[in-house]
């Protein structure tokens, strides 16, 4: 059963590294999104310094919904996806296995690149360390709500707009407590751990509900 | 009658034919009771005549709340127990919902423009309601996106169990939030204070409102309904001319 997991894993992997796979446009959006902060509020690096881990977390979130209507309806409209439903695998665990390669192809890019963007925001290199650990913890509960947004877009043509609609409102836990334990790292009035623990937990959780609900929204347009 | 027996939409037809102008009938009615009784309540003391926002306030939130959870359960029948018309009572529920969260909203807006001295404040209630009127236009966004209504009715019911998930770690976190960015000063309408005067006629609303939603979700299913069957009269008619 192990097999058909480690296929999906690495050919999604391969798709997404390969020319058209896109895999580094987020890391681009999220230094783009990084650069244009400056000039709306002004290069007042203090300032910047204050809202960067915002800044950091609020680009990561939206660097990281951009690829997902891309997760499954590539696969649906070659018709990979019912040789997938065939595999000796349920569906509940390729969709599990696409969506770490998801994070491994976009979301890991995004969690090594915080701290370099960081920099640019004049953060404290103490902090770099604990916002680059709140994202690393942080993005595959991103990640693996998106998948069920995908999967819920799967058959429609334009549904890039749509995911990010669908997935935003649940991704405020996320942020709460990812941006929390950031400010608590600068020595805010909440505590670092307890937070982090937190947003640890929602990645688990979302790594269960996640795939369990798009591998029923696949089944649904299949029909 | 059996739960089951509603299954058939024919007998749902009939019922909600004699169902629909009662509970109209019934809305009406207590709304006015509600408002009169509203309206010769005696005013706050510290908030004066603008407490008596909240006597459309509080059972608008309430209904926005109950709202989402008959999805949910209208969900769970379309994905576990097939019932026919689970997806139509949730289609027609959305946009009550959404329309009832809206009206919390505005009037919240309204009732903080004199007590806060803002139309809009992050308290963490508010902020909740913010998300789950969020949750509900995303809902109505994927009943418009995909074509074909059962199709739609089972994306619309796996989206609403993963927001009935979410609701309580959304409602957890921005309260701890807002604990975080700001003391809980705000005034609070809630707790055991409140007084039998004020209660009586947020009751006898929060009923009426009850009956004006049940009113127009049983008319919205009916046309619900009736637009699914002119779709498949049509998509024969279609097949039969080509």
């Amino acid at each position: 059963m192990i097999a058909p997991l480690r296929a999906v894993f690495l050919r999604d992997l391969r798709i997404a590294f390969r020319v058209g796979g896109g895999a580094g446009i987020g890391v681009v959006f999220f230094l783009a999104l990084v650069t244009v902060i400056p000039f709306a509020v002004g290069p007042d690096l203090p300032l910047l310094a204050r809202i960067g881990p915002a800044v950091l977390w609020i680009g990561a979130l939206l660097a990281s919904l951009l690829g997902l209507d891309r997760i499954f309806s590539a696969d649906h409209e070659d018709g990979s996806l019912d040789v997938m439903l065939l595999a000796p695998a349920p569906l509940e665990l390729i969709a599990a296995a696409k969506g770490a390669a998801h994070w491994v192809a976009t979301g890991l890019p995004l969690v090594i690149a915080a701290p370099l963007l960081g920099l640019l925001l004049g953060l404290e290199p103490a902090l770099l360390g604990a916002i680059t650990l709140t994202l690393l913890l942080g993005t595959p509960a991103l990640t693996f709500l998106g998948l069920v947004g995908a999967a819920l877009a799967v058959a429609l043509p334009r549904g890039g707009l749509l995911v990010a609609v669908l997935i935003l409102p649940l991704t405020i836990p996320v942020l709460i407590f990812g941006v929390a334990a950031t400010v608590g790292a600068a020595g805010g009035p909440v505590p670092f751990d307890m937070p982090l623990r937190l947003v640890g937990a929602l990645s688990l959780v979302t790594f269960v509900i996640g795939p369990v609900a798009a591998a029923a929204a696949i089944r649904n347009i299949r029909d | 009658m059996a739960f089951y027996e509603l299954a058939n939409p024919h007998r749902f037809m009939t019922l909600a034919r004699w169902l629909v102008p009662v509970c109209a009938a019934a809305a009406v009615a207590l709304l006015a009771i509600g408002l009169v009784l509203g309206f010769r309540a005696p005013a706050d003391y510290q908030q004066g005549e603008t407490v008596r926002i909240m006597y459309i306030h509080v059972p608008a939130a309430w209904l926005g709340l109950g709202i989402y959870t008959l999805m949910a359960i209208a969900a769970l029948g379309t994905l576990v127990w097939r019932h026919p018309l689970a997806d139509v009572a949730a289609k027609a529920a959305a946009p009550i919902g959404a329309g009832f969260t809206l009206i919390c909203l505005l009037t919240g807006a309204l009732w903080g423009r004199p007590m806060w001295g803002a139309y809009w404040v992050w308290d963490a209630r508010l902020t909740s309601m913010l998300v789950l009127f969020l949750l509900y236009l995303g809902i109505l966004a994927l009943w418009r996106a995909i074509e074909e209504p059962g199709q739609a009715g089972r994306a619309v019911a796996i989206l609403t169990l993963v927001g009935l998930i979410n609701v309580p770690i959304v409602k957890f976190s921005v309260d701890w939030w807002n604990t975080l960015h700001q003391p809980a000063s705000v005034f609070r309408i809630d707790g055991p204070t409140i007084h039998p005067a004020i209660l009586t006629p947020l009751l006898v609303m929060a009923l009426g409102f009850a009956a004006l939603f049940l009113a127009l979700h049983l008319a919205a299913m009916r046309n619900e309904i009736l637009r699914r069957r002119v779709r498949t009269l049509r998509l024969l008619a279609a097949a039969e001319a080509c």
